[in-house]
Parts: C-alpha cells; sequence; structure tokens
C-alpha cells in the first residue's frame, strides 16, 4: 500500500498540487485522474521519486520515500516498474534485451533464467514472436505491451502507469487495461495508473482518485463515480451531451 | 547573469561527473556499453580521420613545397614542417576539432533524444544510475580509442605527403623521406597523444552535459547538440594553449 500524506508541491512560485491525503491499495488498480494541467503527472513523478515534493510524505508500506537516503531510494526503486507514457523503450536493444535489461542489471540469476523469465514476461502481454524485434518496428499498443513486460520483469511490488492509453485506438486500450488489471491481480501489487481515459475509470477503476487544480476533490470506486454528486467530476467524466444522457439513462435504470 | 549562469553551468557539469564517475552497477554491462562506444565513437571515425588525413598530409606537402620552400632553404623542409605540422597540432587537436562535430552531436543528440523520449527516467526509475550508465563508458570508450585515432591519422598525412611525391611529382620521394626523418623527436608524437586524451575528455564530458541535461523536445535537442560543438571547440581550443605550454 502506498499512503500520500500532507503533499504539497510547488514549482517556483506556482502551486501545483496542494494537500493530497490520499491511500492506493494493494492488489487493486489505483486510478489517478482530472483534466490535462490539474497535477496527476506531478503527483504520480512525486510518488516514483522524479520529483521531490515541497511538503508532507509518501509511504511504501510504511517506508518514507521523503526520508530515505539515495542508497535506500535505489532499492526501493528496484521494487518499482514503471509504463511511461512514450513507452520508454531502449530504442537500440531488441524487444528481449529492453525486457532482460533490469534483469541483467540486478538479477543474480544465470543468462538462461533471465532469458526465461524475460521470455514469460513477453508472453504473458502476447508479444511471443516479438522479441527480435526493435521498438520503432513495432505498433503503439505493442511498444506499450513490450514496456508492460520489461516494467514486470523483476516482479514489482508497485507498478506505476503513466497515460497508457494514450495514443491508441479504444479496442488497444481495453487490451492494455485489462493486462494492468489482470496482472495486478495475478500479482496482488499496487498499481496506480494516471489517465483521463474515461473507458479505463469504468472498466477498471477499483480506486479513483480525482485530482482538480491540485486538489484532492474526489475518491472512490467505478462503482460510486456513476452516481457521485461532485460536479466537477461529473463535468470531467461526462463531459459530452451524450455521456451525461448515458449516465441519467443508468441512474434512472438503477432505480427502476 | 552570465557570469551566474556559466558557474551554474559549471556547478551541473562538476555534479554530473560526480555522479558518472561511480562504480558501475554491473562490470559486465559496463563492459558491453563500452564496447559499444568503441565501436560508435572511435572504430566508426576511422574513415573520416584518414580520409582527412590523407588530404591535408597533400595539401600541407604542396603549400609548403611550392609556397614556403625557397633556393636557400634546404630540399627536405617540406617533409620536415609537414610531419612537425602533423605531429604536433593537426592530429590532435584539429583532428578533436573535427571529432568534437561528429562525436560531440552524436552524443548530445542521443542523450538528449533519451532524455526527452523519458529513457533516462526509465532508467533511473529501475534504480539504475543513468549517469553512470550512460556517460562513464562513452568517457573511457574515447579516452581510450583517441590515441589509435591520432596514431591512424599522423600515419594518414604522411601517406597523402608521399601520394604527392609519386603521384603528382611535387617532391621526390627521397626529399621527403629525408625530411621526415630529420631531427625526429619522439616526444612530439606522445605530445600528440597526450593532449587528445585531454580533448576526448573534454569532447565526451561536455557533450553528454548538454545532451543528458535537456528539457523540451526536438528543438532543444538540437541546440543541445549545437552547443555541445560549440562548447567542445572552444575548450579544446583555450585547452590547446595551455597543454602545448606546459609539454613542449
Amino acid at each position: 500500500m502506498i499512503t500520500v500524506d500532507k503533499l504539497y508541491k510547488s514549482f517556483d512560485d506556482r502551486q501545483v498540487l496542494s494537500d493530497i491525503n490520499t491511500e492506493f491499495h494493494n492488489g487493486k488498480t489505483n486510478l489517478i485522474i482530472g483534466q490535462s494541467g490539474s497535477g496527476k503527472t506531478v503527483l504520480m513523478n512525486c510518488l516514483v521519486g522524479l520529483h521531490e515534493p515541497s511538503q508532507g510524505h509518501i509511504l511504501y508500506d510504511g517506508r518514507d520515500l521523503t526520508a530515505m537516503s539515495k542508497r535506500e531510494r535505489t532499492l526501493l526503486r528496484r521494487e518499482i516498474g514503471m509504463l511511461f507514457q512514450s513507452s520508454a523503450l531502449f530504442d537500440s536493444m531488441t524487444v528481449l534485451d529492453n525486457v532482460m535489461f533490469p534483469l541483467d542489471m540486478f538479477s543474480t540469476k544465470s543468462y538462461k533464467e533471465r532469458r526465461e523469465r524475460a521470455l514469460h514476461c513477453l508472453d504473458r502481454v502476447n508479444l511471443g514472436g516479438a522479441e527480435s524485434k526493435y521498438p520503432n518496428e513495432l505498433s503503439g499498443g505493442m511498444q506499450k505491451r513490450a514496456a508492460i513486460a520489461r516494467a514486470i520483469a523483476m516482479e514489482p511490488r508497485y507498478l506505476f502507469c503513466d497515460e497508457p492509453n494514450s495514443g491508441l485506438d479504444p479496442k488497444t486500450s481495453l487490451v492494455i487495461d485489462k493486462l494492468i488489471s489482470d496482472i495486478t491481480h495475478e500479482n496482488n501489487i499496487t498499481t496506480v495508473v494516471n489517465t483521463h481515459d474515461m473507458n479505463s475509470v469504468i472498466g477498471i477503476g477499483e480506486n479513483i482518485l480525482f485530482i482538480d487544480k491540485g486538489h484532492k476533490a474526489w475518491q472512490g470506486s467505478n462503482k460510486e463515480v456513476l452516481t457521485a454528486d461532485n460536479k466537477r467530476l461529473n463535468d470531467f467524466i461526462f463531459a459530452s451531451d451524450f455521456s451525461k444522457q448515458l449516465r441519467q439513462d443508468i441512474i434512472a435504470n438503477m432505480a427502476g | 547573469m552570465y557570469i551566474i549562469k556559466f558557474l551554474q553551468s559549471f556547478g551541473e557539469y562538476l555534479l554530473l561527473m560526480g555522479r558518472s564517475f561511480q562504480k558501475p552497477e554491473r562490470f559486465k554491462m559496463f563492459l558491453r556499453k563500452y564496447y559499444q562506444e568503441v565501436m560508435a565513437l572511435g572504430v566508426n571515425s576511422i574513415g573520416i580521420v584518414l580520409l582527412i588525413s590523407l588530404f591535408i598530409g597533400a595539401v600541407i606537402c604542396i603549400q609548403m613545397k611550392l609556397n614556403i620552400q625557397s633556393a636557400w632553404m634546404p630540399t627536405w623542409v617540406s617533409g620536415y614542417t609537414t610531419r612537425e605540422i602533423m605531429l604536433l597540432e593537426f592530429s590532435s587537436a584539429i583532428m578533436c576539432l573535427i571529432l568534437a562535430g561528429k562525436v560531440g552531436s552524436n552524443i548530445a543528440s542521443e542523450l538528449g533524444t533519451m532524455r526527452v523520449t523519458q529513457q533516462i527516467d526509465a532508467l533511473e526509475i529501475m534504480g539504475v544510475n543513468s549517469a553512470s550508465y550512460l556517460i562513464l563508458p562513452k568517457i573511457t570508450a574515447l579516452v581510450s580509442i583517441i590515441p589509435v585515432l591520432v596514431t591512424f591519422s599522423v600515419a594518414a598525412g604522411i601517406a597523402g605527403a608521399y601520394c604527392t611525391a609519386y603521384f603528382a611529382d611535387i617532391i621526390t620521394p627521397s626529399d621527403l623521406t629525408l625530411g621526415l626523418q630529420h631531427q625526429f623527436t619522439q616526444w612530439f608524437f606522445w605530445m600528440g597523444v597526450i593532449k587528445s586524451l585531454f580533448f576526448a575528455f573534454i569532447i565526451a564530458s561536455v557533450s553528454s552535459y548538454y545532451g543528458y541535461t535537456v528539457r523540451g523536445g526536438s528543438i532543444e535537442v538540437g541546440k543541445a547538440s549545437t552547443n555541445a560543438v560549440v562548447s567542445s571547440s572552444v575548450l579544446i581550443l583555450f585547452s590547446d594553449i595551455f597543454l602545448t605550454k606546459m609539454l613542449s
């Protein structure tokens, strides 16, 4: 479990995050949602240690990231897997080498075992057969899946996904969402997904944190989001007339 | 304002070098990366080094023979001056200025692209010291391969001079040989090699700094690449004066 306690972050005079208090649960897909510029990427960067919070604490199962030494932070990061918005696969390496990279760097297993683990991860994300390809030979969805395989290669306890569906078609987005959700439940890990994809919110949002202008504006599950009476949340999630009508129909059906 | 900006950049550069010169997490991975960089930065530069040195050696010999040499000078002067110019300046300083353009822009754009596509962030998240993993092999590879490039450059320059003797009848081969052998000081060769080691460090470290610290997108990567070449070249020229004075 990851606990965020009174987190503030500012850049120069600009306050980006204010008084964020929340928990991201173990074995669940935790979503951070919000408009562009609301501060959700900054929150994720603070969570993984790419940004230093101005105030507050981030606890990884009780271990305070903000109070850790450089060495402790490095060790913690080996328990973290991250899927970047741009996939961030290493261009100069094949898909297999990308997935094997964290294993080559930190694992004490033999080459054969490392290779088997990497191939297993690629099979898990349905990329068996693509191991000798380079990232630029893959489609956007395949790159995302390869990046997921790399993120889970070291069997992380915490998985972070920054806008995993950005630039993908709706069908591929569903595949990626399902993959993230399945991996979370199979391995009982704490997954935090930064998204503004509404299909993800409804589909895999077991614990949703809504950030608005740097503040925590709402928190709940995908079941609660349909009936939430938070105007800003509803304006964000059900932005189009069609989705507003859809929401009203769903609520009417539930009442009926 | 400029002084503060310069000091800030210099401080960042020193901190980055401090992070880069740390023990690699896996020595095997370091060796693999080192080998790749030797191939990319050194072996892939041999062609351009040989080509430029061959032509410059030939041109120096022609210029010396046609424009400097007179009836008052010995006939071997052209060969002698060609050797000294190649050994003392061209194969070390000028060749490194050319390499600053080729290798420096390559390093800055590679690291800059890795930065803007979050590949460096990915390394950091994995718990890898990205500076040490990416920059240390580049510096060690270029510093260790540069003596080979200097040697090739000197040899190609002299071969170029012989081309003018055998194919253009500018100078007789025997006069050229006499000049090349006249009062040869071995230290001059080592001086060129020692200077090139400093220049190689400047090229690799300064270019890595500009590439690694890129913020933004493709335009910034382009700017970083240009800044890397300009700064490396200026630093090579300045340090050349001091090194020449110290080593002479």
